[in-house]
C-alpha cells in the first residue's frame, strides 16, 4: 500500500513545490514507525551518531588490553623467574576474570568514579587471565634445545629471556591477546554503565529501535575481526622465521 | 583530611550496601519495601534458574555436536570459527536484539543465554576430543569396543579438563549476561544495579556485590564438579607432568 501511495505520489505532482525528499523521507518515518527489520534511509541519515561512540569504545578497548598486557607480562615475568609464584597468579586473574564486568564497574563506583577510568581497571582486570595463562604457556613450550643452544652461545638468563625465550613464545602470547582483545571489544559494550560511552550507550538508547540494534551491535562486531586482524597482522611481522621455515 | 575521608566514604557505601541485603526499606519510589534477605532470595533463584536453564540447554546442544564432530575429526571450520565468532558477540547486544526483534520473558532470555553458552562448549569439546591419544583409541578398537563405547569410554573422560575449561566459560558468560536480563523483562539480581531509581545507591553496590559472589560461587562450584568427573589416572597423570 505505501510503495503504491509513493510511487502515486511521485507521479502525480511532479510539479508541485513539494520538497525534493518529500517521498524518501515519508518512507523512512513509516519504517520507523513501523519498526521493520532494518531501515536503510533512517541508517544512511543517522549513521553520524555512531561514529563518535565507535571511536571511543576502539580508544576504550585498545588501552584496556595494552594495561591488560602490561600487567599480564609483568606477572608472567615474575612466575617465570619464581614458579612458586604462579598458582597465586593463576587463581588471582581467575577470580578476576569471573566477576561479571557489569558488577564490577560498580563495585569500582565508590572508589574510582564515574568514568573512563573505572572502564579500563575492570576491562583489563578481565583480560589478564587469558594474557597470562598464554604468555605463561608460550615460554613453557619453548624447546629445551632452543634455550640449550642459547647458553651454549654464552647468553645470559636475561638475555634468553629476551633473545630466545619470548620471541618463540609469541605465536602463543598473541593467540592470548587476539582472544582478550575480541572479548573485551564486547564487554566494552557494557562500559558505558561505567561512564565510558560507547557503542552499548547508543544500544541502551533505543533498545526496542531494530535499526539502531543491527547498526550498534554490527559496528561492536565488525571492531572485534578488525582488532583480531590487526593482531593477525602483528603476530605475521613479528615472527618472520615461522614463514621461512613454511615455505 | 582528604586521605582519611575516602576511605571512610568506601566504608559507608559498603555497609550501606550489606544493609540493604540485609534489612527491607522503603523504596526510593515511596510505598514498596525493598531490598532484605527476602527479596536477595527471590531474585537470585531466578538468577540462577535462567542460568543454569540455559547451561543445560547450551550443553544439551554443544556436547553432542561438538563430540561427535571431534569423534570424527570432521567440521574444525565450523567448531573453531564458532567458538571465535562467540566471543565477539556483545552480551548487550544479545538481550538489545532479544527486546527489539523476538520478545520479552524467562523462555526468550534463555534461549538469548545459550547463544553465549553454546560456542565455548562446543569448541572445547570438539578440540579436547579431537586432541585425545590416538594410540589410547586404536587399543580400544583392538580390544573391540564399538564407535559410541570409544567415545563415552575413552574419549570423554579423557576430554573432561578441556570440557569443563569450555563449560566454565558458559557459566561465566551465561551468568554475568544474565545480569542485564532485567532489560528483558526477568527480574535477576541485576535488577538491583538497573534499577537505581528504584533501590538507590546502596541496593545498586548491593546487586554488584551478589552478583559478583554468585559468579564466584558458580564458578567454584564447576571446579568441584571438574574435579569429581576428572578420572583419576588423569588427575595423577597431570599432577606428575606439573611437579
Amino acid at each position: 500500500m505505501i510503495p503504491v501511495i509513493a510511487a502515486t505520489v511521485k507521479v502525480m505532482l511532479p510539479l508541485a513545490q513539494l520538497p525534493s525528499n518529500f517521498v524518501h523521507h515519508h518512507s523512512t518515518t513509516t519504517c520507523v514507525a513501523e519498526n521493520r527489520f532494518f531501515c536503510a534511509d533512517w541508517a544512511a541519515h543517522n549513521f553520524d551518531r555512531y561514529v563518535d561512540p565507535a571511536l571511543k569504545q576502539a580508544l576504550l578497548v585498545s588501552v584496556s588490553v595494552a594495561v591488560g598486557f602490561t600487567v599480564a607480562m609483568g606477572l608472567a615475568l615474575l612466575s617465570h623467574r619464581q614458579p612458586k609464584l604462579a598458582p597465586t597468579f593463576t587463581g588471582l586473574t581467575g577470580v578476576l576474570y569471573t566477576v561479571p564486568s557489569v558488577a564490577f564497574f560498580f563495585l569500582l563506583l565508590p572508589i574510582t568514579g564515574f568514568g573512563t577510568d573505572t572502564a579500563v581497571i575492570a576491562l583489563s582486570a578481565y583480560t589478564l587471565q587469558i594474557i597470562y595463562r598464554n604468555i605463561v604457556a608460550g615460554l613453557a613450550n619453548v624447546p629445551e634445545e632452543a634455550k640449550d643452544a642459547g647458553r651454549g652461545m654464552g647468553m645470559s638468563q636475561r638475555d634468553l629471556l629476551w633473545r630466545v625465550e619470548l620471541p618463540l613464545a609469541v605465536p602463543e602470547i598473541v593467540a592470548g591477546l587476539r582472544v582478550a582483545t575480541v572479548s573485551t571489544v564486547a564487554l566494552a559494550t557494557l562500559a558505558f554503565f561505567a561512564g565510558a560511552g560507547g557503542l552499548g550507550q547508543q544500544i541502551y538508547s533505543d533498545l526496542t529501535f531494530k535499526t539502531n540494534i543491527i547498526i550498534a551491535g554490527g559496528l561492536a562486531m565488525l571492531m572485534a575481526i578488525l582488532f583480531d586482524l590487526v593482531l593477525l597482522v602483528i603476530q605475521r611481522l613479528a615472527t618472520p622465521w615461522l614463514r621461512a621455515g613454511a615455505s | 583530611m582528604i586521605e582519611l575521608s575516602l576511605p571512610i566514604a568506601f566504608l559507608h557505601s559498603f555497609t550501606g550496601a550489606f544493609d540493604f541485603i540485609l534489612h527491607q526499606r522503603e523504596a526510593q519510589t515511596r510505598f514498596v519495601q525493598v531490598g532484605g534477605l527476602g527479596q536477595v532470595w527471590e531474585l537470585t533463584r531466578t538468577h540462577l534458574e535462567v542460568s543454569g536453564l540455559a547451561l543445560a540447554g547450551s550443553l544439551a546442544l554443544a556436547l553432542p555436536v561438538g563430540a561427535a564432530l571431534g569423534h570424527r575429526g570432521r567440521g574444525e571450520m565450523f567448531a573453531i570459527g564458532l567458538g571465535n565468532a562467540g566471543r565477539a558477540v556483545p552480551e548487550l547486544a544479545v538481550i538489545a536484539f532479544l527486546v527489539a526483534f523476538i520478545g520479552i520473558g524467562l523462555r526468550n532470555v534463555v534461549l538469548a543465554l545459550m547463544v553465549l553458552g553454546i560456542p565455548p562448549i562446543l569448541t572445547n569439546t570438539f578440540v579436547a576430543v579431537k586432541q585425545v591419544d590416538r594410540d589410547a583409541v586404536g587399543a580400544a578398537r583392538g580390544i573391540g569396543m564399538r564407535e559410541t563405547q570409544i567415545l563415552t569410554r575413552i574419549e570423554l573422560p579423557l576430554a573432561v579438563p578441556t570440557i569443563m575449561s569450555g563449560v566454565r566459560t558458559a557459566a561465566i558468560n551465561i551468568v554475568a549476561t544474565a545480569t542485564i536480563a532485567p532489560l528483558a523483562g526477568v527480574l535477576t539480581l541485576g535488577d538491583f544495579i538497573l534499577s537505581r531509581n528504584v533501590y538507590g545507591d546502596q541496593g545498586v553496590l548491593a546487586g554488584a556485590i551478589l552478583v559478583a559472589l554468585l559468579a564466584l560461587i558458580v564458578e567454584l562450584s564447576l571446579a568441584g564438579v571438574q574435579w569429581l568427573l576428572t578420572p583419576r589416572g588423569l588427575a595423577l597423570q597431570r599432577e606428575r607432568a606439573a611437579a
